[in-house]
């Protein structure tokens, strides 16, 4: 087990420095640069910027000195924020978008889960239409339109809920938490439907009911642990995926989170804080990954045992 | 029993919902009136809050409220009133100007504010590894653009000394009638010395200096708090020479980027006033809350520059005929629909003693007269050119409206190109493109804004036009007159030149459009869309926000 983690670990340095390098290069590749501006820089300040930041130097040169930088954990000075470093930008912008993350998979699992595992029960039935039919329009529904209209109606017309912010008011985070939420309740109903099927159908579903055990128990002990499978490989890239797709919501409700600096960065030809957000979310993208390999393999135990025969 | 469980589970995640919901409570509006805050919508998250390097409109409402000039703008009139200076002279032939600063301004530490802050101040936005954008606001100053370039080393030569701690004397290179505006520009606002040098060099970026409890300013206010994304609060500063007039206690900027968002925040009483207003919100406050909208002229020109090194557009008839089809009162009554006025001149009105020159008009005639003079009667044989402009519904709408007007009348075919943002300015600097749209706010209220840019090279310029005749109105014979009108005259004669030749056709005049709830008192419609904070106050009303349907 340890030596698996350790080989993932390894994988992923190679994987990072391919995604350091290519970032690199194809942001400096877009065409237009961070100074470009609607009123043209004189060219003898863009060329003080330029020397600032390093830009009037051969392309490796840049390439090798931001290795090292990297190196030494600096991400840079951000472009667009002459007075903030990368790494205050992400600290700064982390923990709303965490926070929305966490909340936002609580409401995804929920959901989804409550929604997959009643419609398994009962397939084909209304229980089982209703939920999926709810579940295919959540994943139709794109944030931008969901978010704006939750708004309305808890916000403006039932004056139940904020419209914006992110703890200032009591409830302000109900709304985002759901709008983002929402998409991946929907995926998760649709994996955690198909895996109690599947499970329901087993073998040893069928001698947990035959003894007699009452149905609470089979399900709740026997079948979630098999059918939720799919549903907790899914969580990882899920979480992740939070994090970095939370930019619209983001938006729209006001937060001060990290997507909506990682998507401007972009935008603003901003090269250290596109590299600085892109490495972070990577490593993050590499870190869920492992750790949802990891429940799943808890959780399952035919590939436990396949990991304990290679690892021995 | 068993198979409620995921009900259950349902229920109760709703029931946690519900109880969570337990309404918004007091809003920013209601709180911001007992207290005395203004809750503004402040568009993007300032860059900076440094004005020797920021550039944008977010970050001088902050910085207006925080610095202060040698002058300060009347909100109603924009004149220049005074400010840190309580009076100035200037001797007859308009290049020396003396500045008399008042005794009582003092930093928000308590330091008196001297005339030396101002020379050390000016020195630091001049020196050229700084790389202050607007340094060119002080270029008027003799020796200052030499400064700037590296070509002068020594500031003892730009013409601006103390002559003692409160008389500040500048030296001009030219008469500058509009002098006096730009000293109220944030980059001619003086910082604290001792606190630049305290986090490092006066020519280093982005030391943490204005960081709340570095920051030391002689506005009206002082930063107490900056969260990233969030909020700038900002509070009265008790040093401040004229506090006694100060009405609020403090303002919390809020940078609010989506405009939809925006206004869902001033309707739930979470803003008083908004930078903007989204355009398809117009009709339904003009109708159910016309107190609330403010829509005034703004210092701006909506416009496309043709791109006269393309062998087409080259030829001066071609260029006129596609300004002269162009129906701008049906552009801005179907289309942009905020109240814009049609642009019939480059430099918009409202630039009090100035006339621009009635030199364009919508003549499809006349249009068509001039292409088939230039070889494509009723748009024969003439090339597809490409409209290009930066990725927005907005510019796509005007695109496709001139496309069809431009086939209606000339009966020529434009194609529609857009980019992203950056991907559009490089392509525009770089002269890769046929027509492109543009945008030019002016700097200060005066048409020299707005004509310097087409001077030959001139770095907005990017249409490759040139025309020695105009460069020698703009850049000698205007710049060397001290006679106001004549003055006027000449760059008139120079505006006639720019929409004859056309190498842009003005499309609109910009407008500035907010939300201002009805407790917010002194903010003036103007051409800048200025808000002097320290004539702002809040009264108390029963009020309550639109909830509207």
């Amino acid at each position: 087990m340890i030596r698996f983690v350790l080989s993932r670990l390894l994988q992923a340095v190679p994987v990072l420095l391919l995604v350091v390098t290519a970032t690199f290069f194809l942001v400096r590749l877009a065409p237009g640069g961070p100074f470009d501006a609607e009123r043209a820089v004189p060219p003898e300040v863009l060329r003080a910027l330029e020397a600032t930041y390093r830009l009037d130097r051969p392309i490796w040169e840049q390439y090798l000195a931001y290795l090292g930088d990297l190196l030494r954990g600096e991400l840079g000075p951000s472009y667009r924020y002459p007075g903030r470093s990368v790494e205050e930008l992400i600290a700064a912008g982390l923990p709303a978008s965490a926070e929305l993350g966490f909340w936002a998979l609580l409401v995804a699992v929920g959901l989804g889960v409550a929604a997959g595992v009643v419609a398994a029960l009962r397939p084909n039935s209304w229980q089982d239409h209703l939920p999926m039919a709810a579940a295919m329009v959540g994943i139709c529904v794109p944030s931008f339109l969901l978010g704006p209209i939750l708004v309305l109606v808890f916000g403006i017309w039932l004056e139940w809920l904020p419209v914006s912010g992110w703890g200032d008011l009591p409830g302000d985070k109900i709304l985002p938490s759901l709008t983002l939420g929402a998409g991946y309740a929907a995926y998760i109903a649709r994996l955690a439907r198909g895996g109690m099927l599947e499970v329901l159908s087993e073998d040893y579903i069928r001698t947990a009911r035959a003894k007699g055990l009452p149905e609470a128990v089979v399900i709740a002990k026997h079948a979630l642990r098999g059918g939720l499978a799919p549903v907790v490989a899914f969580l990882g890239p899920a979480f992740a995926g939070l994090l970095t797709g939370s930019f619209v919501v983001e938006t729209i409700f006001q937060i001060p989170g990290l997507g909506r600096f990682f998507v401007q960065a972009a935008f603003n030809r901003d090269y250290t804080m596109i590299m600085g957000t892109t490495i972070f979310y990577a490593t993050l993208i590499v870190a869920f990954n492992l750790l949802s390999d990891l429940v799943a393999v808890w959780l399952n135990p035919r590939l436990r045992d396949a990991f304990g025969e290679s690892s021995r | 029993m068993p198979k409620d469980l995921p009900v259950r589970l349902f229920a109760a995640l709703l029931c946690a919902l519900s109880l969570a919901a337990c309404g918004p409570g007091e809003s920013n509006v209601e709180r911001g009136n007992r207290e005395g805050v203004l809750h503004f919508g402040n568009g993007t998250e300032p860059q900076e809050l440094d004005p020797h390097i920021v550039t944008g409109v977010p970050e001088h409402n902050i910085i207006s409220a925080l610095l202060e000039g040698l002058v300060a703008k009347d909100p109603r009139t924009l004149e220049p009133v005074p400010a840190v200076a309580e009076r100035w002279e200037v001797s007859a032939d308009g290049l020396t100007w003396r500045f008399h600063l008042r005794e009582a301004a003092r930093w928000s530490n308590g330091d008196p504010v001297t005339a030396h802050d101002f020379v050390w101040s000016w020195r630091r936005a001049l020196l050229p590894e700084l790389g202050n954008q607007y340094a060119y606001m002080l270029f008027p100053i003799a020796g200052a653009e030499a400064f700037h370039r590296g070509e002068l080393k020594d500031f003892s030569q730009v013409g601006v000394k103390a002559l003692d701690e409160h008389t500040l004397e500048v030296k001009l290179r030219h008469p500058t009638p509009y002098f006096l505006q730009l000293l109220d520009h944030y980059a001619t606002f003086p910082v604290h010395r001792p606190t630049i040098e305290r986090f490092g060099a006066p020519g280093e970026r982005g030391t943490p200096w204005t960081r709340p409890g570095h920051y030391v300013g002689n506005g009206p206010f002082v930063l107490v708090g900056w969260r990233l994304n969030k909020v700038i609060e900002v509070r009265k500063n008790p040093y401040y020479w004229d506090a006694d007039r100060v009405a609020l206690q403090g303002v919390d900027f809020r940078p609010v980027e989506n405009v939809s968002t925006e206004e869902r925040m001033f309707r739930a009483g979470q803003l008083h006033m908004t930078q903007t207003v989204p355009i398809d919100k117009l009709a339904w406050y003009r109708a159910h809350h016309p107190e609330m909208l403010q829509v005034s002229p703004y210092l701006g020109t909506y416009y496309y520059r043709l791109n006269v090194r393309h062998p087409v557009l080259a030829d001066a008839r071609v260029r006129r005929a596609l300004a002269l089809a162009v129906d701008r009162k049906a552009l801005v009554d179907h289309v942009t629909r905020g109240g814009e006025v049609p642009a019939f001149s480059f430099t918009p009105p409202g630039i009090p003693g100035y006339r621009p020159p009635a030199a364009l008009r919508y003549d499809p005639q006349e249009a068509r007269r001039l292409l088939a003079e230039a070889g494509y009667p009723e748009g024969q044989g003439f090339p597809r050119l490409s409209l290009l402009y930066n990725t927005s519904e907005g510019h796509q709408k005007i695109a496709v409206a001139l496309q069809q007007m431009w086939k209606r009348e000339l009966g020529v075919e434009i194609a529609l190109d857009n980019q992203d943002w950056k991907v559009f300015l490089n392509s525009v600097a770089l002269g890769q493109y046929e027509i492109a749209r543009a945008g030019w706010i002016g700097d200060y209220v005066d048409p020299m804004s707005f004509l310097d840019l087409w001077v030959t090279d001139g770095g907005n310029n990017q249409t490759g036009w040139s025309n020695p005749h105009y460069d020698e109105l703009v850049l000698q014979r205007a710049v060397r007159t001290s006679d106001a009108t004549e003055r006027f005259r000449l760059l008139a004669a120079a505006e006639r030149i720019l929409l004859e030749e056309a190498p842009i056709i003005p499309l609109y005049f910009y407008t500035s459009k907010r939300l201002v709830h009805p407790s917010v008192v002194g903010v003036y419609p103007n051409l800048l869309a200025y808000v002097s904070w320290k004539d702002v106050r809040l009264r108390a009303t029963v009020s309550s926000p639109p909830t509207g349907r």
